[in-house]
């Protein structure tokens, strides 16, 4: 069975094969048991390696394919390799991609696209999971490009709305800012290390390198600029909310579960290096916690239901980021798996309430939708709950574990980790009272057929009862160093606990019961400003608009006639200027031809007489 | 010494003439300073001592050649119309260029012909040695220029019929 | 009959012949242009005169008959193209006879 590991990421290749191929052939109904069918059969055995590895004691497991190149000294296989951490990963990615391929074939069924959007999700699961089971940092790269691809052709799925467009090319140029400072270390570690084979790859770095040393700490840094590009953390945040222009079960699966994680993946794989860089390992939980406030302010103040949800991503990535800074491997991992899980499920209910609600995006358009649409309310209810992490849900878990890490290391971040679960809790529960409660605005156009229920069924179920699983990452991260501190029951413990929970009380208060009025708070002049600063991401966008985008455009615009270019028109030019001198000197008057050959004739004399 | 002197007159009279022939508004008149031309150019063969080629420059080139111009002038019969675009076309500035080519041309070939040595020339040549050497070496060159006399009479009829024909039949409505 | 350098005597031709050149160059009318080309080959005749007068030989005379049989039948061709350049363009232009275009 183990030998079969090649085979999963090679059937969803395929499958976007035949579809690209043929999709246009096919029927709706081939369509979806292709599309939706490999990754089923990818995530069979992903399932039947597992219990194989398990077995095995988890001895980790490489696979090798074939040679893609080798040049001198680097050698690059087609290699695959598993140990419990790429297991975790095949998991989310195949399982939850699973889901949300049945419940795509559900909302996507009016769509003329049909089989384009299908072969481009077979595509982007074939990447991310050649980006999971890499044995080597190129191949990683390989996949790490191709659900950048994936990423941008789903994005502007629906070209014909340029917006669309420009929101596919906003993700893509982004991400590739990261890309560039991750290929960078890739050649970094390259020219030192002489090999870019994981596994030997770390032990050769332990081994070599001093930690705090330059050359851990500039590699690590540039892994980290790859990490944050690809999972929109501070600075390169901005283009998660507008890549929201994608279909839903894109969001769900792309933008929630899988490429978003890919980051966190990539500095948990190389935590050895990160080991090495303490600097840079702290730089990563600063850029966590910053990042998690900031995203959660965001989601406060904003009124499309997708948006909320974006912002609530970046900011659940940044306690992931935040808890790899301090140490936590094996829990920022866990929130992975659960994040996954629970924020599926809220993409996907969001995703139904869209399309059986007009198309409507804009929560306070909505109302009342408890009765209407009851598989869906409750799908929002878990799922936010396990966003918000109470009690006893698998987020409860995930991110109680991170924070208390986080005091351990230290209190600050550990105080911004809190303040992050209280806006947390106040978003996510406003999302759910402005939606599902109070009057009802305008009647339901239809309900989720089965197609997208049972998915949204089989997440709930995962995201309530998703904390128990004990994944066993100690195989492959340090343990962390107990400090001694039982938190069972002490007051950080407590503190933690409440804090969700203080949150929904404020929900309650302001968008349940309407005992406070938010309207009436964002009215006056600081909150009014304040509210207008979250809504907009923090001026990011702006920022980057004037800094960035501006100079280039300007210089593009005097170089509109292309100085390069100018070459080539010059030479264009030149020929033409000589053509017409020389079609001047045929006049056809015969005074000038008899001047012309005086001329010659007064030539050839002087040329005689001269030499 | 004598030569010399009438030389230098019958020179200057043959580049006057010249130039009032280029100048002319009137193309009878030109032809007319043409002719003088030519009959001063033939007194200085004479002076040179080239008594035949004298006679043949004033009874041929001057004597046949320029009367075909009379005939073929008057039988356009241009008018007045013609000297007044004649007094259009010549400008002053107009004469510029080609003086000025023609100057440099001048130049250099005066550069030639005076870094060739000195020489006298006044050898006369009677007709009797042209003839002799027209009847013996050059017998072929006299037959050639029969030939193409011949060549420029049927070109000259061929290309003049319709005329001929325009004015006959001018003549005769 | 002596006395007569063959510098001015080549000179003279120069002249002549640099002053026909300038009315082939300058004069519109066709008429005008064959008398100025008339005027050229009679200042190479005298170029030839002067040259066999230099060496007391007949060639210079015969080249001059010769160059003046070639006149007479340019003459007698030219004229009469002319007369067909009248009949057709109703002008004696030279630059009207033109219909290259650009």
């Amino acid at each position: 069975m183990l030998g079969l590991l090649g085979w999963v990421p090679l059937i969803p290749l395929m499958g976007f094969l035949i579809l690209v191929m043929a999709g246009d052939q096919l029927s709706r109904l081939i369509i979806s048991w292709v599309g939706a069918g490999s990754v089923a059969v990818s995530a069979l055995l992903a399932t039947l390696i597992g219990f194989e590895f398990l077995d095995g004691d988890m001895q980790p497991y490489r696979h090798i394919v074939g040679s893609w190149m080798t040049i001198d000294d680097l050698s690059v296989p087609f290699g695959f390799y598993l140990d419990a951490l790429s297991m975790t990963m095949l998991f989310v990615v195949t399982g939850v991609g699973f889901l949300i391929h049945v419940y795509s074939a559900g909302f996507m069924e009016d769509d003329p696209g049909y089989a384009r959007f299908f072969a481009y999700m077979n595509l982007f699961v074939s990447a991310m999971l050649v980006l999971v089971l890499a044995d080597n940092l190129v191949l990683l790269y390989l996949g790490w490009e191709g659900v950048g691809l994936g990423s941008y052709l789903l994005i502007g799925f629906w070209y014909d709305e340029p917006n669309n467009g420009y929101a596919a090319r906003k993700a893509f140029v982004m991400t590739r800012i990261g890309d560039t400072a991750m290929a960078l270390g890739l050649f970094l570690l390259f020219t030192q290390l002489h090999t870019l084979d994981i596994q030997s790859l770390l032990s050769l770095a332990s081994s070599q390198w001093a930690p705090g040393a330059v050359l851990p700490v500039a590699s690590a840094a540039l892994l980290l600029g790859g990490a944050v590009g690809k999972s929109a953390q501070l600075p390169l945040q901005t283009w998660l909310p507008d890549a929201m222009a994608g279909p839903t079960p894109v969001s769900a699966l792309i933008h929630a579960a899988t490429m978003v994680t890919a980051g966190v993946y990539l500095i948990a794989r190389t935590h050895p290096l990160f080991l090495l860089a303490p600097t840079v390992q702290l730089a990563v939980a600063v850029i966590g916690a910053l990042t998690l406030l900031v995203a959660g302010c965001s989601a406060l103040v904003q009124t499309d239901i997708k948006r909320i949800l974006a912002y609530s991503t970046i900011s659940q990535i940044g306690y992931m980021f935040l808890a790899l800074g301090v140490g936590a491997w094996s829990a920022a991992i866990f929130h992975l798996l659960t994040h996954a899980f629970f924020k599926a499920l809220l993409f996907l209910a969001a995703g139904s309430v869209i399309s059986c609600f007009h198309h409507e995006h804009n929560i306070f358009k909505m109302g009342g939708l408890r009765k209407a649409m009851p598989l869906t309310f409750w799908s929002f209810m878990i799922g936010s709950a396990a966003l918000a992490a109470l009690p006893l849900t698998s987020g409860y878990y995930s991110k109680h574990e991170i924070l208390l890490a986080a005091f351990d290391a230290s209190p600050v971040l550990w105080a911004v980790g809190l303040l992050g679960a209280l806006i947390t809790g106040i978003y996510s529960f406003r999302l759910i009272f402005v939606v599902f409660f109070g009057a009802q605005s305008q009647t339901v156009e239809k309900k989720p057929g089965w197609l997208m229920s049972v998915p949204l069924l089989l997440l709930a179920g995962l995201a309530l009862f998703g904390g128990m699983l004990q994944i066993p990452l100690n195989s492959v991260f340090p343990v962390l160093i107990d400090q001694g501190n039982d938190h069972t029951f002490n007051l950080v413990s407590v503190i933690t606990v409440a804090s969700p929970i203080i949150g929904l009380l404020i929900a309650v208060l302001f968008y349940l019961t309407g005992t406070f009025s938010a309207q009436r708070l964002s009215d006056g002049g600081l909150a009014g400003t304040l509210r207008q600063f979250f809504l907009s991401g923090w001026g990011m966008d702006a920022l980057y608009e004037t800094l960035l985008v501006r100079p280039f455009i300007t210089l593009s615009t005097m170089n509109k006639n292309d100085v390069v270019d100018g070459l080539y028109v010059g030479v264009a030019w030149l020929v033409r200027g000589l053509h017409r001198m020389a079609s001047a000197t045929q006049t056809g008057r015969v005074r000038w031809y008899g001047a012309s050959m005086v001329f010659g004739a007064v030539f050839i004399i002087a040329i005689g007489l001269l030499s | 010494m004598l030569a010399l002197i009438l030389f230098y007159i019958t020179s200057a009279v043959a580049i006057f003439a010249t130039v009032m022939m280029i100048t002319r508004l009137n193309a009878v008149h030109g032809l007319l300073y043409l002719i003088l031309s030519l009959l001063a150019v033939g007194v200085i063969f004479f002076l040179l001592g080239a008594h035949f080629a004298a006679v043949l420059e004033v009874i041929i080139y001057a004597g046949a050649i320029m009367v075909l111009f009379v005939f073929v002038i008057m039988m356009l019969n241009l008018g007045q119309k013609t000297i007044e675009q004649e007094r259009i076309w010549l400008q002053p500035g107009i004469w510029r260029g080609p003086s000025l080519l023609a100057l440099i041309l001048f130049v250099e070939m005066f550069v030639i012909i005076v870094l060739g040595g000195n020489a006298e020339t006044g050898q006369v040549v009677n007709s009797k040695q042209v003839g002799i050497a027209l009847f013996g070496p050059y017998l072929l060159a006299v037959e050639l220029a029969s030939m193409l006399l011949l060549a420029g009479l049927v070109g000259a009829y061929h290309l003049g019929k319709p005329m001929l024909k325009a004015t006959r039949s001018r003549g005769h409505s | 009959m002596s006395g007569i350098p063959v510098e001015l005597g080549l000179l003279l031709s120069l002249v002549l012949f640099v002053l026909g050149l300038i009315g082939v160059l300058v004069r519109r009318n066709l008429i005008m242009i064959l008398m100025s080309l008339e005027v050229m080959l009679n200042a190479t005749g005298l170029a030839f005169i002067v040259a066999g007068s230099r060496w007391g030989q007949a060639d210079g005379q015969i080249m001059f008959l010769l160059i003046l049989t070639l006149a007479a039948a340019e003459v007698g061709v030219g004229l009469g193209l002319a007369l067909q350049i009248f009949h057709r363009f109703q002008t004696l232009d030279a630059d009207s006879v033109n219909e290259m275009r650009g």
